[in-house]
Parts: C-alpha cells; structure tokens; sequence
C-alpha cells in the first residue's frame, strides 16, 4: 500500500514520552435505548496528526466522531482538546469543525456564503471574513465557483467546498466523516491525495472516520480500529496490517490464512506451535503475548505465502500440499485458492511477474504452500 | 455537573418551542373537553351560564357534587337521539364506501400518469379543498331542487314527467357528504399508491397475474394504509356533520350534529347539547384510537 | 425513464365522472352567476348584475371584511404555534408527553366541527366566570377557535417537510459556531419557508370558511362571511351568492397558481 505522508513529516509524537496528547478520549461510553454504542473507549491523538476511525457500520466510530463534535453527549468519560474539558461544551463553542457525510452544504446559499458562515459566527469584519473565504476558496481552487449554488457543482466540488467551510475557521481538529464516500473511484484516488496534502500544508489535527481500509492506510499516520462499541486496536498502517492484535483486526484488515494450535515450546529454531488440523507443527519466530501451552491462532497473509510445484526445502516445516482450486486473476497480481490436503483452503498470492502464458502454476496443479517462520504472527484465542 | 451558561439557555429555549404550542392546545383543545363533560352533567337554567353548578363550593376543600344524569337518561329514554346516533353513523359509512368507490380510481389513474399531467389532475383534486365549504354544498341546492338543473334535464329528455323531490332527501345527504369529502379520501389513496413500486405489478404480470389478479393480491393489499387513513377522514367528521344535512337533508334526514345544533341554538339547552356531544365524542373517540394505534404500529415497522 | 404507462379504460372513464363529480357543481355554479333571471336555473340572458348588487350589499362586505380580519390573524398565529410544535415533535425526539401532543395536533383534523364548536363556546364561558375573560365573545374569541382547529393543519404540512430537511444541515451550522437560535432562523426556516406558506394560505382558507365554529364562538356583532352567506342560502338560491362564489373561486384559483410556481421555483433552487 502507498503511504502519502512524505518523509520529513513522519514524526511519530506517540512514541516519545515528552509528547503530550493534543486530544484525549477519556473512558468514553455511550448507550441509546439500553444499547451500547462507545463502550469505555480511551484515546490519545496528537498535534497534527491525520488519524482514522476505520470500523464497518454500526461499530461506533461515527457516534465517537460525534461526541468529539458535540452533537451527542457521553453517558461516561470526558473529551479534553488541548487542555480543555470539552465535554459538556455545545458544539457551538467547540474549536472543533466537521466535514459531513453528506457535505450538509447549506443549499439555499451560494459557495462563498457556505464558506463564510463560520466566520459570520465569530463576528469577524465583514473585510476580513471575505480575504479568508478568498484565500480559503483558492487553496481549494474553487475561485470561480464562488457564486454558484451547492446543486449547480459535481461531487467533488462539493466535497472541498464543505472542506473549505470547515478549514476556513482554523479549528483545532478537523474531523471529518467518511469524507470520500460519496466520489467515485478514481477521484477518491487523487481527492485522498489532496486531503493530505491540504492537512500537512494547514497543520491542523484531521480525525477521519472511514469504513474503507484502504482509504485508512494510506492517509492515516495511525489508525484505531473500532468494532462493537470498543477500540481493538491502535497503530500506524502497517502495525495494524503486519501485527494485528487479534483474530479479528487479522480478518478485518486484508485477508488471513488462519491456523488454529497449542503453543508448545521455544528452542533456537523458534517456536514450535502444535497444529492438529495439519497434523504436524509450525514454527514462527515470534510468540506474542502467547504463553507455553495457550491455544493460539498463527496467521499467515496470502502475499507472504509462497507457491511452488516443488517444496521449498529452507521453510522446514512450514510445507503445506495441496491442489489449485481457482486463480483469482487480478492484473497486477493472481491469488491463488489452495485446497490442503486436510480439507482447508489456503489463499497465497503471487506478483505477475511474467505473461500468463508462462506462467507454470494453473488449476489442478498439485503444488507445495510455504512461508518464513518470521512471516507467521501468533494471535492469542 | 456544572451547567454552561449557553446550555441553560438551550435548555430554556427548547422547553419554550414545547411548551407554547403544547400548553395552547392543552389549554384550548383538552379543556374545553373536560368542560363538556362537566357541563353534560348539570341542569338547564334560565339566566348566565344556562346550566347549573357541579360542583358548589362548601369553603376550604370540601366540594359538594351536584351533578345528575338527567340529560344522559333523557337520551336514552327518548328514541330520536338514539336514531339520530345511529343514522348518522349510517350515513358516514355509507358516504364513505361511495368515496372509496369513486376516489379509489382517480387516486390510482392519477398514480399512473407522470409529469406534468400528474401534477395537474392532482390539483384539480386539491383545489375543491381550498374553495368554500359551504358554497361547495350551496352549488348542489341549484342543481338537485325541483326547478334545479338535473330535474329540467331529465324533464327535457322525456326520463320523467314530474320534478323528483332531489332536494331536501337522504339521497342528497349521501351525495353532498360524498362530494364534499371526496379529496380527503383521494389524497391519501394516491399517497399510498404513488410510493408503490411499479416493478411489484410488473413482477406479478412476469410470473403470471392477469391485471385483474394483479390488482387485488397486489395493488389492493398494498394501498390498505391509504384505504383506512381516507376512510377515516371521510367517516369521523361526516358523523357530526351539520351544515350538509341542514342544506341538503329533509325533515326525515336524522343526523346529531343537526340535532346538538338545534338543541344548543332552538332550545336553548346547554347541558342536553353538551350530553349529546359527550356521547358523540365516545363513538368517535373509537375510531380514533384504533387508527392512531393503526398509525403507530405502520410507523414502527417502517423503522 | 418515460415508459408510457397505459390506463385501462375502466379507470380513465371513472376517472372523468371523478372529476365531472367534482367540478360540475362549482362550474354550473359560475354559470349562473352570470345569469340575468333571478330564478338561478333558468337561463334569462347574460348579466353582470348580480356582481353589482354583490358590491351594494353592505351587510355582506361588512362580514367578509370581518372574517379577512380572523383569517389573517388566526392563520399566522397558526403557523406561529404549528411551527414550533413541529420543531418539537420532529426535532426534540422522545420526550416526555409526546404521544400526548400528537394525539391533540392530529384529533382537530378529524373532529366533527360543532363539537370544536362547542366545546370552545363551553371553555369561555367558564373561563368568564372564573377569571372575567373573555368577557365577551366576537372577532377574538373566534380567532382563538380558529388557530387551534388550523394548528394542527399547519402540523401536518410543517412537519412533513421538516422531516425532509437533512438533520446535518443544522448539525453544520452548530458546528460552525451558530446557536440553536440562530440555526433555526438562518438555515431551518428558510428551508422551510415554502411549507410555511402553504400552511398559512391553508389555515386562511379554513378560517375564511369556517360557519359551524364561528356560530358557536362568535357574539352579537362578529357576524363572519359564512354566516351571512349560510343564512341567505337557507332561504333559498340567491344569485349574489353565485357571484360572491365565482370571485372567491377565481381568487383561490389565482393564489393556487401562484403559490404553486413559488413553491416550485424554491424547490428548484434548492
């Protein structure tokens, strides 16, 4: 996946004990009707940080959003945004600013009048409030679309015009909620690219909430990953990609090739893992947080698995045999359904490096899965 | 917890946009109610108010309760109110069956069609509603009276020799409540049939229905919620209906709301009028209820 | 998609004798208006007179003078009230007595007018006698009829187009720093304008049209439109009623126009 933050800007302010959290989500719950929404959610989010809600729907990420904005109250915890408790502040008074789903353009108002109402709001000079809707306008370069009515624009326009209505304030966070979903493909592409271009350019905090984990990966500097109510997981990218914290978060977040064993003991050829289902063990390099004789799940994603009419000698014991079911063609690259001989099917993807002419694996094929020990990640059940 | 200062104001705000209009129709709507029922239960004076006290006032908390079922018993004992209960019940219905009949395919032709012609047979539909009430009904002595336009007609073409008494009858009842409540049963009928997905007819002709089939297993079940709301807003109003009946109705046409009026503008007798409007109030009040469970129980599925 | 929809011949023909119901009376009603004879239905030759005797008929203008001024007061304190009951009832979610004040916004849309009627004259009366007002009854009495009868019209129009307004477009301008207050005038009213306009027209037309409540509300000397005109009709066909009714249909016909291009044109621009 490609990461568009540039170099210089990938300070990781977490990981330093000096740095204090620019916004902290305090044991936050939220209940409607008896029914939790948030439950007991804490968070930390720094200064100038883009960081994503990523969750499918009805995990709690938008009601979370929310109450970061305002419009809900939390039954339990407090929100506190730069050393202010912002709890029990209305989200008129809140230096926090929102770019909604919908856009939430005021239709019966031109661009310009959309992007000045925030500021009208502050009481501004009526000179002032129109150099910044100008400048704002610009940067999202919209200059010439001043005069025209929210339904008169295409959704992308719109969408950066909601951007600038937002941005125009200078509000300490900028949150916005799944910002992209309404554009299609490709403009989702580049608009991505602006957004973060636009963030590192204003350094404002972005706090976005999507349920696309590609949209997440590639914008966010870290990302917390919400399901039921409750924060899973919190990390940057390829923490959360390459060592998920459990089972789930492994199948949220691509696809996971899953063996389910017992960890039995560690030697100096790693740890060996009893697995009953392939009647034999496997070695990883890395327990986790697995202790001797846990039961454990050893997660393998398919681009980390290699596929061969022969076996690979160097993987020891990390051979599975198997027979190709289906080859999921796409372009780039061919994933590959291997049917074990236990019964389970295992997917292992390939780069296309060559012609499909030439390629050697197709279906039917008896062939041979293997992986690096150190590719393996032990989740604990 | 400490309150901002802007939150009480919110608070306050918010308490006043309920409370102003809640407290004028619990005031002006509820009340006057629970006046009715108080008054229903007291005798007929001469002198200002015209009824006696219900409850006299013996000082400090004590009241004395002097109400009497006089007016109730008079009711019950005496068969025009009984009759004129259940003639009006029975012109409502009737009404409203003849509504249904003739709303149900203007509702549904104008479903059909698209666009502009749409917009404009609906208007058509609506714009009775806004002109007068009363002149609406008013236009109907012209045609129906024995001079009236219908009877010179049939005269001309030789149907009839002498005027049919039109006017002034049950039939002219039916046929002012029917004309004069006809939008409000076409209104919600189209409503219901307008959000109809056209694709369910045509699933049903793919998979074998012949329009007529079509039409009652699929049409007919899914317009019910129109069916009711309309009926209800024919039926409910026509059982107290006055104006038409005084018009149109003959000395034979029974119906209450006729009756409360002239016991309340002839006679002069607040306490009867109020017992005959409590007794009113009961047979709708049935009705009523069933159809806001109705509602309440559609709204909910919907969520 | 413009498929042509084909009706079966058996609706159309009964939707012209719908419409043939409808209209025939009012149309035969303008005819005669023009008619010389005083006997309304024989046709005497083409006359205005009756328009003119209309405009002589003092008795007449004074009442349709006094229902315009019930009418316009009645139906913007209608929108007034309604408005606000439909903020609450739409916005304020489930609050306390709710169910209770939909049941008293929806039941005066059903209840047979000579029981509103009724029970109002019953509510003044007592309230004279307990607090002294209304000492009288007249024009203000029977406003106060009429805006608790409109209310709940004005409702169910307001309301429906409330719900159609995007939440998020107030949640916005909250966000952007405005109050409740503030977002209600500038961005909730003014998408709501159209609805209120139609509800106003609406409880006009119900105020200007109301004989059973006025009747019951009115006192000596607020004699409204309809009553004048209910107890001419009592007596018999009366040409000026025609007229009286040609120029109130030709006027509502104009305001429906009207109404409906504004409507339209604000939803466009919306």
């Amino acid at each position: 996946m490609t990461v568009l933050r540039s170099a210089n800007h990938f300070q990781e302010p977490w990981t330093s004990p000096d740095e204090d959290p620019f916004i902290r989500i305090e044991n936050i719950t939220k209940t409607y009707d008896g029914e939790v929404a948030v439950n007991d959610v804490s968070l930390e989010i720094y200064k100038n940080e883009l960081f994503s809600l990523l969750g499918s729907s009805g995990c709690g990420k938008t009601t979370l959003l929310r109450m970061i904005a305002g419009f809900e109250k939390p039954n339990n915890g407090r929100i506190i945004i730069d050393g202010v408790d912002m709890t029990n502040v209305p989200p008129f008074e809140r230096p926090v600013n929102m770019v909604f789903q919908s856009y939430a353009l005021f239709p019966h108002m031109n661009v310009e009048q959309n992007v000045a109402f925030g500021l009208k709001q502050e009481g501004l000079a009526k000179s002032e409030v129109a150099d910044r809707v100008a400048t704002m306008l610009k940067r999202v370069e919209l200059e010439s679309f001043a005069k025209r009515k929210p339904h008169q624009m295409s959704g992308g326009q719109r969408q950066r015009v909601a951007l600038a209505r937002a941005l125009v304030k200078l509000p300490k966070v900028l949150l916005l909620d799944e910002p992209l979903a309404a554009l299609d493909k490709k403009l989702r592409e580049r608009t991505q690219f602006e957004l973060v271009n636009l963030q590192e350019l204003m350094g404002i905090t972005f706090i976005m909430v999507t349920h696309d984990q590609e949209e997440a990966m590639t914008m966010s500097g870290r990302i917390g990953v919400m399901n039921g109510g409750m924060l899973q997981q919190v990390g940057t990218p390829s923490q959360i990609y390459e060592f998920p914290a459990s089972r789930f978060i492994a199948d949220f977040i691509g696809t996971a090739n899953m063996f389910e064993g017992v960890l039995q003991h560690e030697t100096e050829d790693g740890v060996f893992i009893h697995c009953p289902e392939l009647g034999h063990d496997i070695v990883v390099t890395r327990r986790g947080a697995a202790e001797n004789g846990a039961p454990v799940n050893v997660m393998i994603r398919p681009e980390k698995m290699r596929i061969n009419l022969e076996g690979d000698p160097s993987q020891g014991m990390n051979n599975l045999k198997g027979v190709v079911k289906d080859i999921g063609y796409l372009g780039d690259m061919s994933i590959y359904h291997v049917l074990l001989t236990n019964g389970r099917t295992v997917q292992a993807s390939q780069l296309n490096f060559q012609h499909t002419q030439e390629r050697k694996i197709t279906w039917e094929d008896e062939v041979v899965v293997s992986w690096h020990a150190d590719n393996a990640v032990v989740l604990v059940q | 917890m400490m309150l901002r200062f802007s939150q009480i104001q919110n608070r306050m705000g918010r308490l006043l946009v309920l409370l102003i209009p809640y407290l004028w129709m619990l005031v002006f709507f509820l009340l006057p109610f629970l006046i009715l029922v108080r008054i229903s239960f007291s005798e007929t004076r001469i002198g200002l108010p015209p009824y006696t006290e219900v409850f006299e006032w013996l000082g400090g908390l004590a009241f004395e309760i002097k109400g009497s079922l006089v007016n109730y018993h008079f009711l019950f004992s005496d068969n025009l109110y009984l009759a004129a209960y259940a003639n009006s019940i029975k012109i409502a219905a009737i009404s409203t069956l003849i509504c249904l009949i003739i709303g149900y395919p203007m509702a549904l032709g104008i479903s059909r069609v698209k666009g502009q012609v749409r917009t404009f047979l609906l208007m058509l539909v609506i714009l009775p509603f806004w002109t007068s009430f009363l002149i609406r009904v008013y236009a109907w002595i012209g045609l129906l009276k024995n001079e009236g336009l219908i009877n010179h007609v049939l005269q001309w073409v030789g149907l009839i020799d002498h005027p049919l008494p039109l006017l002034h009858s049950t039939f002219a009842v039916y046929l002012g409540i029917s004309y004069s409540y006809l939008p409000f049963m076409v209104l919600p009928l189209y409503a219901t049939l307008e959000k109809m997905d056209p694709a369910l007819l045509e699933a049903a002709a793919d998979l074998g229905a012949k329009p007529m089939q079509a039409f009652l297993r699929v049409t007919l079940p899914q317009s019910l919620p129109g069916i009711i709301a309309g009926s209800m807003l024919v039926f409910i109003p026509s059982i107290g209906e006055f104006v038409i009946p005084d018009l149109l109705g003959g000395t034979d046409t029974l119906m209450i709301g006729k009756v409360l009026w002239n016991e309340f503008f002839l006679n002069r007798d607040w306490p009867l009028a109020s017992s005959v409007a409590v007794i009113m109030l009961i047979i709708l009040v049935v009705p009523l209820v069933w159809w806001q469970r109705h509602q309440q129980k559609l709204e909910d599925q919907s969520q | 998609m413009t498929r042509k929809v084909k009706l079966p011949g058996f609706v159309f023909t009964a939707m012209f004798f719908g419409y043939a119901f409808l209209y025939s009376p009012i149309v035969s009603l303008v005819i005669y208006s023009f008619n010389s004879s005083k006997l309304v239905t024989v046709w005497g030759g083409f006359s205005t007179k009756w328009y003119v005797e209309l405009f002589h008929n003092d008795a007449l203008i004074n009442a349709a003078w006094q229902s315009l001024k019930v009418a316009s007061l009645s139906a913007t304190c209608a929108v007034i009230l309604g408005t606000l009951a439909s903020v609450a009832l739409v916005r304020f979610g489930n609050f306390f007595g709710r169910s209770l004040m939909q049941g008293v916004l929806t039941a005066p849309l059903v209840m047979p007018e000579v029981l509103l009627g009724l029970t109002m004259l019953m509510l003044f009366v007592s309230m004279d006698q307990l607090i002294g007002w209304p000492d009288a009854r007249g024009l203000l009495t029977i406003s106060i009829a009429h805006i608790t009868f409109a209310v709940a019209y004005v409702v169910v129009i307001v309301q429906s187009r409330l719900k159609t307004v995007d939440r998020s477009l107030e949640e916005a301008a909250l966000d952007l720093g405005a109050r409740p207050a503030k977002v209600f005038f500038v961005i909730t009213l003014p998408l709501i304008a159209p609805a209120l306009l139609s509800g106003w027209l609406l409880a006009f037309t119900l105020s200007l049209d109301d004989l059973v409540i006025a009747s019951f509300t009115s006192g000596p000397g607020s004699t409204t439109l309809p009553m004048v005109v209910f107890s001419s009709v009592r007596l018999g066909v009366n040409p000026q009623i025609n007229a009286l009714a040609s120029i109130l249909l030709l006027v509502v016909v104009i305001c429906v126009v009207l109404v409906g291009k504004a409507v339209k044109s604000g939803e466009r621009k919306n």
